[in-house]
């Protein structure tokens, strides 16, 4: 029996809910302290934790670079994906009040979003700087 | 002794601008370039704390809209330190790859060593 | 109460420091780093920034850790002792440290409700936001409406911290041989 029998058990264990978590913190963002950042830093620990303990090779079955390596600016052409319609119906750019009946002024979906933005860039330049690190001293 | 009592008083940002000066001696004095990074993420951290310790009224709250309270603390400089955290380690993870890509070309670390060409390569 | 206990952590901080300016091996400085990260974070919830210590814990003690960690193991050295005494450094540091805490004796002392600091734009985030957003978390909603442009810049600036990363660490593999052209 392998001395790290607890870490890979405790690991896999616990890893599902600390991505579960991360959503958590995201779609909670507009309710309590959290957003994109905290929620794409949440889930780049998640593979940074499963590579850590299973090998690099593993987490790069679980999150492969090169998807990696599209989200990144993906993220970023969300962004400005939530604010380029407001233009197109009157408004000007970001302007989420035109998401809503008018009136109302609920900006929830504009703000819900563009942290999701936040959160794909977040998570995918966290990701691919480990694996920047990583994967140069072989 | 009125000077010792404004002392007193603004001891968290005595306290704070110590945190500066030892990151900022930490980058001037020290030749080690990983050394160096860790001196200037030091230095960010206390300008953050700089930026946060006038924002907090005593006997209020987190800036989270709630019927119970009515006293909150200042949300701006929130939101200008949660960009510049995430910025700064954005900087933090491209100064170390150029310390490791420095690290293949020269051998060495050390700034001394760098200077005076008493590298591997 | 609260300054107490803020004052408390601040000194915790300040011992951190001094031992993170003396200790020669660079494991024991990157796990420094990392204790006051965490340190930070506490500090930060005393003082009521909720959102900046949940993004200080995860990105100062996750990220920042896990980085410095990995460099470390890629550069594997330890620091060198100074052959030099650091009088410059240490007269230059003490003169700027005394002219930035006279300056600081001006601001007004720690957590008056008054101060000029919350009377302009604040009060009218705090007012209006509910209204005009329908978001309870008010750090949330100045970062992504009010001031959403600074959250664009922010993004892309993560982006090209990423993309520096890849263009300077990344091997290409070409025609079966693993060797990056160091040289280019």
């Amino acid at each position: 029996m392998k001395l790290d029998v607890i870490l890979r058990i405790g690991v896999k264990l616990v890893l599902p809910f600390v991505l579960l978590f991360g959503l958590y913190v995201h779609f909670h963002g507009d309710y309590g302290p959290g957003g994109g950042f905290q929620a794409g830093v949440i889930a780049a620990a998640v593979v940074i934790l499963y590579g850590l303990i299973f090998g690099i090779e593993a987490a790069k079955r679980l999150a492969p670079p090169a998807l990696l390596e599209r989200m990144v600016p993906l993220g970023v052409l969300v962004y400005i994906a939530t604010g380029l319609p407001a233009m197109f119906l009157g408004n000007r750019f970001l302007d989420y009040g035109v998401y809503a009946e008018a009136g109302s002024g609920n900006r929830t979906l504009g703000i819900l979003m563009v942290e999701t933005g936040v959160l794909i860039t977040v998570f995918a330049s966290m990701t691919v700087i480990f694996y920047a690190l990583t994967e140069r001293g072989r | 002794m009125v000077l010792l009592g404004e002392l007193l008083s603004h001891y968290n940002y005595i306290v704070t601008i110590f945190l500066m000066v030892a990151g900022l001696y930490v980058v001037v004095a020290r030749g080690n370039m990983i050394k160096k990074l860790v001196g200037l993420s030091l230095f960010q951290t206390s300008v953050y704390l700089l930026y946060l310790t006038p924002a907090k009224i005593v006997g209020g709250t987190a800036p989270i809209l709630d019927p119970d309270y009515t006293v909150y603390s200042n949300p701006l400089p929130h939101v200008l330190i949660l960009t510049a955290i995430v910025v700064g380690v954005a900087t933090l993870a491209l100064g170390l790859a150029l310390v490791v890509r420095i690290r293949e070309a020269y051998g060495t670390i050390e700034e001394d060593e760098i200077f005076s060409g008493n590298g591997n390569k | 109460m609260v300054t107490l206990i803020a004052a408390t952590l601040l000194t915790l901080l300040a011992v951190i420091t001094v031992t993170i300016i003396f200790q020669r091996s660079l494991l024991g400085v990157v796990i420094l780093s990392g204790m006051y990260s965490f340190l930070m974070a506490t500090l930060l919830v005393v003082l009521d920034a909720v959102d900046v210590a949940m993004t200080e814990a995860s990105v100062g003690a996750g990220i920042s850790t896990v980085v410095l960690l990995a460099t470390l193991h890629l550069t594997r050295t330890r620091e060198y002792a100074q052959p030099r005494t650091a009088l410059l450094p240490v007269f230059v540091s003490g003169v700027v440290g005394a002219a930035i805490i006279y300056g600081t004796l001006g601001l007004p002392p720690f957590g008056i409700a008054d101060s000029p600091i919350h009377r302009h734009v604040a009060p009218r985030y705090l007012e209006r936001s509910e209204i005009e957003t329908h978001v309870p978390n008010v750090v949330t909603a100045i970062l992504a409406d009010y001031r959403g442009y600074d959250t664009l810049g922010e993004v892309t600036v993560i982006f090209t911290g990423a993309m520096g990363v890849l263009v300077l660490l990344k091997r290409r593999r070409r025609n079966g041989s693993d060797k990056q052209d160091a040289r280019s």
